[in-house]
């Protein structure tokens, strides 16, 4: 096996599995730290730069972060990432002093159609470049599906307002109200370059039997929130019934128990564990008294005199096949008849593009989606640029976020009139974090707490009110634990080959088992070889040289706890704790290439 | 040194053994030694052997005198009974716990000054009394607690780590060992846990005083050109002739050699020991071939390694007492205090 080539970011990034998992590759070690020092503050500005909506994320993010945390590898529960973003949004000071001055205007001009995630990252990253930006959106106000989608009681509008205002006071043109209805005339009207980020607007309709005939107490999930949102809908029926299984589902039926729904049911064609919804989502509902009741396909919405009486399901079974692939099959069970007064339809959403004439020289693929560049977020015309669910189809905030920053990029090579596709690589840094003979410079004592849970308002008290925020968040000494969990995964183990004298020492004190010197082989030999076995495939082996004796150093990474009593251990210094620091390409730069 | 307790948190894969415990249950308390002493390797490999004879941490005590070497039994089996004595006088102390209850099991840990200077007629006596323990001495050839003079083992001719040559002659525990009639002897390197895991559990299942001198850099003082116990000049001079399985008693024996190099020992308690032989002629047991090998590879400048010798039929210091089964320390009050009817019978017997 080569000699791992640790003078790449690549190496050392996929370490922090956190961050390598992030869609916009947050240094999630460094925040908690800081969160840790009670540098709230500073923490929230870590965030603020890699994702923009902090407060917002803290509260509501898909964490693709947490299920790659390594510390969930070592015991049962990865850290609450997620959680303490919130914990640094809430604590921190006054930070509008920390945001960019505005900028003298550089003469080019950028439209953004939709206010969303996508559309502001783009904004926030161009207008501390003198962009003179416009952002048209149809809603009164700027924030897209943040505002529209998630219920107020997952997310205040006050921390929408603030973050969104961070931005917006950056110095940009918002044309509220306004919905954009042709890509033609908005281009006619002299952008340098126009982005989309119109999202994923149109909830998927569902055609069965009764569908019109009981239309007054049938609802578009998505449609019905935004209303509930802007305060258009302020009840629902007694009994509602909520199709779909995804996240949407899981707001649409907590909302309606905050709108009058006493007896609310989801009811999914999967199974439980298949459902699309993240599983606090669901555990968030059942623990709001929401019974889940799964295997059941929609047949008809039963009616009388004109008003819907129920929804007739057919009880199905899962068939896998011999790839694993699952079919729903008729169980032969009855079907089964459940009463309500009003259903919410949340079975998924799509992209709806009747504003974009088909002759502009975008292409649009099978599904009618426009063909984008998943690099340059470039679509067929060279100024049209896409992000956010408007790009790939309905994804996340968090991935509308990491669009905006490539898309940014993009957009300032575009009009400083460089190549798109010439993609600066990302910057890094290791620094030794030694600080003494056995001291670093961050704290390699592991708390063998486990994950803390998040503290919720009192049940009666939270479904009173669509408003009133559920989860109460950890206070400053519950992040501080909670941060104490935290690996620092981006403190790097690196190795130095001439400096090793192969005395074990850090063979021995490994907690974990992850360092072995062996003989040289293939991986697939090696990873069979070693002290214990590193059977998880996802993970690197970290090689070494040959070494004096002809052995070489294998370090697995998977579940190094980078305590550093390797280093500490080393008589040479051979093995050094060294902090990654991985800084991600952002528009930015006089118009020139790194 | 280090600062901070070894993480709670383990492989999630870490095997158990039968009796339910990993290895990192017969974990002690993180070392105070130098970063990189060749002590901690041997600490580890005491904890591997232990936990692969899936011997019950109670049951056994390790003992120690003063030095470097005497701090380690607090860096393992922390759940085992431990006894620091007075330096070099562990010896006694083990033959006397020893006498007292003869069911555990004694694992004595000393180093070259502690057994060789202030220790070696503790050493001695020990050793030629055949009591059942396995006796390590974790050798380094320099006094490291005192800033790095040379010890009693250090050979005639090497240098200090300040240049200075050594004129006196070093002492050859292993010779000793044979001369005084141990019988298991073995030399390992710390660097090498292939080779002395096996050794140790070998040596702790043999009845009769087990001898195992471990070479054992000090990276501090005596890691330098010039040291005959570096880690460089071991692994140059190292010559091993043969190397060890150690089968426990009514486990499957499986040999990975060929036959015809390799020969099976059972010792007193069917552990079975399987030898690789590697220098074509040794026979680990002729005791005399033994100590004749020894000096003329020493001659050459060589370290030789392995099991050296080894009686599996060997007595111990009871054996020899003729004691009662029973250990004497769980004898009760009838046992030991028989009664005037006892002694008029005994002195009858005498007249």
């Amino acid at each position: 096996m080569q000699r791992t080539s640790a003078w790449t970011p690549d190496y050392f990034h996929k370490v922090v599995d956190c961050q390598y998992a992030c869609p916009a590759h947050t240094p999630v070690p460094e925040y908690i730290r800081l969160i840790a020092e009670g540098r709230y503050s500073d923490a929230y500005m870590i965030n603020w730069q890699s994702n923009v909506f902090p407060g917002v994320l803290g509260r509501t993010c898909d964490r693709p972060c947490e299920p790659a945390c390594r510390r969930g590898r070592v015991e049962e529960e990865p850290v609450a990432i997620c959680r303490l973003k919130r914990v640094a949004a809430d604590n921190k000071d006054d930070v509008s002093a920390r945001m960019p001055a505005p900028a003298a205007k550089n003469g080019k001009r950028v439209a953004m159609v939709g206010a969303g995630p996508a559309s502001l990252t783009v904004a926030r990253d161009l207008a501390p470049l003198g962009y003179d930006i416009t952002i048209f959106d149809g809603d009164a106000k700027a924030g897209g599906m943040i505002r529209s989608q998630i219920p107020r009681f997952r997310l205040p509008e006050s921390v929408i307002d603030e973050e969104v205002g961070y931005i917006t006071g950056l110095g940009m043109t918002l044309r509220l109200g306004e919905r954009i209805g042709s890509l033609k005339t908005l281009l006619a009207e002299g952008y340098d370059a126009v982005f989309v980020g119109s999202g994923a607007p149109r909830g998927r309709e569902l055609d069965l039997p009764g569908r019109q005939a009981a239309a007054a107490n049938i609802h578009i999930g998505i449609d019905w929130l935004s209303s509930v949102s802007f305060g258009h809908v302020d009840k629902i029926g007694r009994r509602v019934i909520v199709l779909g299984g995804g996240n949407t589902a899981m707001d649409c039926c907590r909302t309606s128990r905050r709108l009058g729904g006493e007896d609310v049911k989801v009811i999914v064609r999967s199974g439980y564990e298949e459902m699309k919804a993240s599983p606090w989502e669901k555990e968030d509902a059942v623990h709001e008294d929401i019974p889940i009741i799964n295997f059941r396909v929609p047949k008809e919405f039963t009616h009388a005199d004109g008003r819907l009486t129920g929804v007739l399901f057919e009880v199905v079974e899962a068939q896998y096949d011999d790839k694993g692939r699952r079919r729903l099959t008729p169980s032969g069970a009855p079907d089964e008849h459940y009463e309500c007064d009003d259903v919410l339809v949340a079975v998924g959403q799509e992209n709806a593009f009747p504003w974009i004439e088909r002759d502009l020289g975008l292409e649009f693929d099978e599904w009618d989606v426009p063909k984008v560049d998943p690099i340059t977020m470039r679509g067929g015309i060279p100024n049209v640029f896409f992000g956010g669910d408007a790009a790939f189809g309905p994804k996340n905030i968090i991935w509308a976020v990491a669009h905006g920053h490539d898309a940014a990029v993009s957009i300032h090579k575009f009009c400083c009139g460089e190549d798109v596709a010439d993609r600066p690589p990302p910057e890094f840094s290791l620094i030794s974090q030694k600080m003494g003979i056995h001291e670093w410079s961050y704290d390699n004592d592991i708390a063998n707490d486990r994950r803390y849970r998040v503290p919720l308002r009192d049940k009666a008290v939270a479904l009173k009110d669509v408003k009133m925020e559920v989860e109460l968040g950890f206070d400053r000494e519950t992040g501080y634990r909670e941060a104490e969990r935290c690996l620092n995964c981006d403190v790097q183990t690196v190795f130095a080959d001439n400096l090793c004298i192969e005395c074990d020492a850090c063979v021995d004190i490994c907690p974990v088992d992850c360092i072995t010197f062996t003989q040289e082989r293939d991986e697939p030999d090696l990873r069979q070889h070693l002290k214990a076995p590193a059977l998880n495939l996802d993970q690197p082996l970290y090689v070494s040289g040959a070494l004096p004796t002809g052995r070489v150093m294998v370090k697995d990474e998977d579940v190094c706890l980078h305590c550093g009593l390797c280093a500490e251990r080393c008589p040479t210094g051979a093995w050094d704790m060294q902090r990654f620091t991985l800084e991600m390409t952002h528009a930015g730069g006089a118009c020139q290439s790194r | 040194m280090t600062y901070i307790l070894k993480p709670q948190l383990h492989h999630p894969k870490l095997a158990t053994n039968n009796l339910g415990f990993t290895r990192r249950d017969y974990e002690g308390s993180v070392s105070t030694l130098c970063a990189g002493c060749g002590h901690d390797s041997i600490s580890s490999a005491i904890i591997q052997a232990v936990f692969e004879l899936e011997l019950p941490p109670h049951r056994i005590a390790k003992l120690s005198g003063i030095g470097c070497s005497s701090k380690t039994p607090d860096y393992f089996l922390g759940a085992s009974h431990g006894f620091n004595t007075v330096h070099g006088r562990m010896p006694s102390v083990l033959t006397g716990a020893n006498l007292a209850n003869k069911d555990l099991i004694y694992l004595g840990v000393s180093g070259d000054g502690d057994s060789a200077s202030i220790g070696l007629g503790q050493f001695a006596h020990a050793v030629r009394r055949g009591v059942n323990m396995l006796y390590i001495v974790e050798n380094n050839g320099v006094y490291g607690l005192t800033k790095g003079q040379f010890s009693a083992t250090s050979d005639k001719g090497s240098k200090s780590k300040k240049g200075v040559v050594n004129h006196d002659a070093g002492i050859d525990l292993v010779g000793m060992a044979l001369q005084l009639g141990a019988t298991y002897v073995g030399r390992s390197f710390s660097g090498d846990k292939d080779q002395l895991v096996p050794l140790i559990k070998a040596g702790l299942a043999h009845k009769g005083a087990a001898f195992i001198d471990v070479i054992s850099p000090c990276v501090q003082f005596n890691n330098h050109v010039g040291s005959t116990k570096s880690f460089d000049y071991v692994r140059e001079h190292n010559e091993a002739v043969n190397r060890l399985d150690m089968i426990p008693a009514r486990s499957p024996i499986h040999v990975d050699y060929a036959p015809g190099e390799t020969v099976t020992v059972t010792q007193h308690d069917g552990s079975v020991l399987s030898l690789h032989k590697l220098a074509e002629l040794y026979d680990p047991s002729d005791r005399a071939q033994a100590l004749g090998f020894l000096q003329s590879r020493q001659a050459r400048g060589e370290i030789v390694t392995g099991l050296l010798y080894v009686d599996p039929e060997a007595g111990d210091l009871h054996d020899a007492l003729d004691t009662v089964a029973t250990p004497l320390n769980e004898l009760g009050q009838a046992d030991l205090v028989p009664g005037s009817a006892a002694l008029a019978r005994i002195n009858a017997e005498l007249r």
